[in-house]
C-alpha cells in the first residue's frame, strides 16, 4: 500500500507516493535523484548517508522515508547558498579533508549539526562528534583540521554579523 | 534495503497504538528505529505491520511532576536526555549514559523507550535506569502497568514487557538531597556498545557517610543488573579511596559474565571492577560538590 509523503529537501517541497519499505536514503537518491548522499554500509555504521532531518544529523539508511513525512531535510546538495560554498565545504577543500570523497558528504553534514551546537570545539570533541562517520582514506587527521578551520571561520562570520547588527542599532 | 513488505501506521494516541498492536497479526512498534530497522534489513525481524509512535506528542516529553519525579517519555532521544538541564542536574548518570550511546547520529534518533524495549545486553541506559530505581510505565489493553526496573530486565532481548504492551514513559524518583551519579563505560571500539558500563548513584549524609549506594551494570551479563554486594560494601563508609576500591571489587560478584570476541568472561569481570571504581569516584565527587 502506497503512502503519500511530503518532505522539504534543500528548501523544495516534494510530495511522492512511496512504499513503506523505502528508506530515506533511497528516497533521496532514487526517487529525488539527489545522489550526493551516499550509501556506504547500509547497516547504520559508516555515516556516509548522513543528512540533516529537522536539523539533526541522521543516518538516512536507518530511517524510513514515511517517517520523514512533514520533515525538513538538508543534504550535501543544500549546503552551498547561491553558489557560495558552505564554510565546512571550503574548509574540507583547504585542509585536504578528503581523498576519495565517498565519506565526505556525511562527514560535512555531521560537522554542520555539531558546529551548530558547539561553536568552538576542542579536537577531542570533534573526534567524539565524528565517531559515527567512517573514512578509509585520510586517517581522520585532516578531517579534524577541516572541522576546526570551519569552526573558526563560522565564529568569525558570526561575530562580523553581530558587529554589523550592533552598528545599525540606533 | 528492506525486502519484506509491511504496512505502516502512525496513530495519534497511545490507546490507538495499543489497539493496533493487539490486532493479532505480527506487528512491531517503532520508535527511533535504530534497533528494529537494522534487524529488518537482515531479515531477523519481519513484521507484517509497523506501528510508528512518532505522532504521539506526550511520548516525546521530559517533565518533572509536583513530587519531583522526573518523567522521561519513551520517545525522548538519547540526545534529548543527554542535553536536558533537569536530567543533567538530577540524574547525571543517565545524562552521562545517554551521551555515550552509539554515535552522534544514533543519539539524534535512538530513544530510551526503544532501548529499554529492545533490551540489548550491551545497551547503556538500562544501567542508570536500574541505579535510579526507575519505574517503566507500560500501556496495554487493560490500561497502564508500572514495572520496577529491578523486575524489568530478564535477559538478552528479554524483558517483563508483554507482547501487547507499549512503554509510555520511564519514571525516575527525585534523588534525595546530596546525591551524585555517574556512568563509566568501556565501549566496544567498533560498535560503540558497552563491553562494560557502570552507573553509580550515591547519596551522602552531611557528615560525608554514604547513606545509599546504587550500582547498575550493563554489557557484562545477559541482562543489566544491580551490583548489590558492592552497594552494601559502600553504604555506611566515608567513601574514602580504600572503601571505594573494596566496594568496586565486588561489582561482579555472583555474576555469570558474557564471553565473546571483545572480552572473555574473566576480563569482563575485571573491567567491571575498574569501571565501577571510576563511576563511584565520579558520583561521590558530584555528591560532594
Amino acid at each position: 500500500m502506497g503512502h503519500t509523503v511530503t518532505v522539504t529537501v534543500n528548501g523544495t517541497s516534494y510530495s511522492r507516493e512511496i512504499e513503506p519499505t523505502l528508506l530515506l536514503v533511497e528516497f533521496l537518491r532514487e526517487t529525488l535523484a539527489l545522489t550526493g548522499t551516499h550509501v556506504g554500509c547500509d547497516t547504520s555504521q559508516c555515516g556516509a548517508c548522513t543528512v540533516l532531518v529537522d536539523g539533526r544529523a541522521t543516518k538516512a539508511c536507518t530511517m524510513l522515508a514515511v517517517q520523514a513525512d512533514g520533515a525538513t531535510v538538508v543534504t550535501v546538495e543544500g549546503l552551498a547558498k547561491n553558489g557560495d560554498l558552505h564554510p565546512i565545504q571550503r574548509a574540507f577543500a583547504k585542509e585536504h579533508g578528503l581523498q576519495c570523497g565517498f565519506c565526505t558528504p556525511g562527514l560535512m553534514i555531521t560537522a554542520v549539526d555539531f558546529l551548530e551546537r558547539n561553536a568552538s570545539p576542542s579536537d577531542a570533541e570533534i573526534r567524539h562528534a565524528i565517531e559515527g562517520n567512517l573514512c578509509r582514506c585520510t586517517g581522520y587527521h585532516n578531517i579534524v583540521n577541516a572541522i576546526r578551520t570551519a569552526s573558526a571561520e563560522m565564529r568569525q562570520a558570526a561575530s562580523g554579523e553581530a558587529k554589523i547588527a550592533a552598528e545599525v542599532q540606533p | 534495503m528492506i525486502t519484506h513488505p509491511f504496512t505502516y501506521q502512525a496513530p495519534a494516541t497511545i490507546e490507538e497504538a495499543v489497539q493496533q498492536l493487539g490486532k493479532g497479526d505480527d506487528a512491531k512498534v517503532i520508535a527511533g528505529g535504530h534497533s528494529l530497522l537494522p534487524l529488518m534489513k537482515l531479515g531477523l525481524a519481519q513484521p507484517e505491520t509497523l506501528i510508528d509512535l512518532r505522532h504521539i506528542a506526550s511520548l516525546h516529553q521530559i517533565r518533572t511532576e509536583a513530587d519531583g519525579t522526573i518523567v522521561i517519555g519513551a520517545l525522548a532521544t538519547h540526545r534529548d536526555i543527554a542535553h536536558d538541564k533537569t536530567v543533567r542536574a538530577k540524574l547525571a548518570a543517565l545524562a552521562d549514559a545517554a551521551g555515550e550511546v552509539g554515535d552522534l547520529q544514533v543519539r539524534a534518533r535512538g530513544t530510551i523507550g526503544g532501548s529499554l524495549a529492545h533490551a540489548d545486553s550491551a545497551a547503556d541506559e538500562p544501567a542508570p535506569t536500574l541505579a535510579y530505581d526507575a519505574t517503566i510505565r507500560a500501556m496495554g489493553p487493560a490500561g497502564r502497568r508500572d514495572i520496577a526496573a529491578r523486575d524489568y530486565f530478564k535477559g538478552t532481548f528479554e524483558t517483563a514487557l508483554a507482547a501487547n504492551e507499549i512503554i509510555a514513559e520511564i519514571r525516575f524518583p527525585a534523588p534525595a538531597g546530596r546525591t551524585g551519579g555517574a556512568y563509566a563505560k568501556f565501549a566496544h571500539p567498533a560498535s560503540g556498545f558497552a563491553v562494560t558500563g557502570v552507573a553509580a548513584v550515591v547519596t551522602i549524609k552531611s557528615d560525608g557517610t554514604v547513606e545509599r549506594a546504587a550500582i547498575g551494570v550493563a554489557g557484562v551479563a545477559a541482562a543489566a543488573y544491580r551490583a548489590t554486594e558492592a552497594e552494601r560494601a559502600l553504604t555506611g563508609t566515608k567513601a574514602d579511596a580504600k572503601a571505594i576500591v573494596e566496594a568496586a571489587a565486588k561489582a561482579a560478584n555472583g555474576i555469570t559474565a558474557l564471553s565473546d570476541l571483545a572480552a572473555s568472561a574473566e576480563y569482563r569481570k575485571h573491567l567491571v571492577t575498574v569501571y565501577a571504581k571510576r563511576a563511584i569516584e565520579r558520583a561521590i565527587q558530584r555528591a560532594r560538590a
